[in-house]
């Protein structure tokens, strides 16, 4: 289990500023959503602590190491090798099959193809999604899709899983099905999650809300 | 009204009511023995239940309350009629913002605390809701979507406390 941590994150894009010193710290195995109103600096904050973004000024920590330091090549590297990422409309790949998107990881680590989807397809049980191995994204109904990209972001089991609205276009019913499969799936990996929302029912999923105003982490209220 | 309904479901000793009271209607706050008999005493005088047979047993005798003609027409009339939408306009929490704004105290503040509070709760709710059977799951997604909704107020009230600072301080 890995702690990921900001660290008062400065990060402006040209003359707006998105974060003007957001610090958070999550514990190994914590599940943190990151609430606040639209243009707040969460998801801008998710993408620093998950290393697509390197802020301005602060630092970034993942397993006890600095990550905001690293070239783009090692950041690359360590995002495929630690880090599971859902987003809010799955992302699969149009092409691939189903089970060949949450091989996809695996297979861009390395594993050879048969190794891949050996470790994918049980997945699809776990997610009740059995028999759908073969379908492409175009085929399966968004709260599927959404399953499908769960899968993905922790097959390879992750340090961290990083997920941006990842029931912002389901309904309610089907995103809390998606929420309670994250949840369960990412406390049996003993996987750190780190979750963007706005709705604060799924915010209630996590161990515990932090909210983002104004490109700062409000400190008044950790709950 | 509860036990009412629930007699009129069949007839019933004490403790089975207060049993199945607590399992459908009082999740974590079980209803104390001494309100199930009053209430029922109460019933009893308004003929609205009656006192069936007595069933002697180990311990002490067992009354089996029936509901009456008066008390099923008393249900069927409950089940019927809407209650009033909640909630009413002078929330405590908009007291408590409007008079902040007023004295000068720090309103934001406040609503940041109380939304800390809202999420702490919807988190004990989601983990009932999580844990539970369909019942549970309903009884939880009631108090969810009302806390839901207050914080979506709070939320739109935070985006609009300088104008309703004015507002309030301008009378």
């Amino acid at each position: 289990m890995k702690a990921v941590e900001a660290r008062d994150v400065v990060l402006n894009f040209g003359e707006t500023p998105a974060l003007r010193g957001a610090s958070v710290a999550v514990a190994p195995g914590e599940i943190v959503a990151i609430m606040g109103p639209s243009g707040s600096g969460k998801s801008t904050l998710l993408h620093c602590l998950a290393g697509i973004l390197v802020p301005d000024a602060g630092e970034i920590h993942f397993d006890g190491h600095r990550i905001d330091t690293l070239s783009e090549g090692q950041r690359s590297a360590l995002r495929r090798d630690q880090f599971g990422f859902v987003f809010q409309f799955g992302q699969l790949v149009p092409e691939l099959t189903a089970e060949e998107n949450v091989a996809l990881p695996l297979l861009l680590g390395g594993v050879k193809r048969a190794a891949a989807l050996r470790e994918a397809r049980p997945w699809f049980a776990r997610l009740g999604l059995d028999g759908l191995e073969q379908r492409r994204s175009g085929e399966l109904s968004g709260g599927q899709a959404q399953r499908v990209a769960l899968a993905r972001g922790l097959v390879a089991r992750p340090g961290a899983l990083f997920a941006d609205e990842p029931t912002g276009a389901l309904d309610s019913l089907t995103g809390e099905q998606v929420m309670e499969l994250l949840v369960s799936s990412a406390r049996d990996q003993g996987t750190t999650v780190v979750l963007v929302t706005h709705d604060a029912r799924v915010a209630a999923y996590a161990d515990r809300q932090v909210i983002v105003r104004d490109g700062r982490v409000n400190a008044l209220v950790h709950s | 009204m509860a036990l009412l309904g629930l007699l009129d479901r069949e007839p019933s000793h004490g403790y089975d009511l207060k049993r199945d009271y607590d399992t459908f209607f009082s999740r974590g706050k079980p209803l104390p023995f001494g309100q199930v008999y009053a209430t029922l005493g109460r019933l009893v005088r308004d003929g609205k239940i009656v006192v069936g047979e007595v069933e002697p047993g180990v311990g002490p005798e067992r009354k089996r309350y029936v509901i009456t003609e008066r008390g099923a027409t008393e249900v069927d009339s409950w089940l019927t009629e809407p209650v009033e939408a909640e909630p009413n306009l002078q929330t405590v929490l908009f007291t408590k913002v409007v008079l902040a704004l007023m004295l000068g105290r720090p309103a934001e503040e406040y609503l940041d605390r109380q939304r800390a509070a809202h999420l702490r709760r919807m988190k004990e709710l989601t983990d009932i809701r999580r844990g539970g059977d369909l019942v549970d799951t309903l009884l939880a997604d009631h108090g969810l979507f009302h806390l839901e909704a207050d914080l979506h107020w709070i939320d739109t009230t935070v985006a609009r406390l300088d104008a309703l600072r004015e507002a309030v301080t301008r009378r």
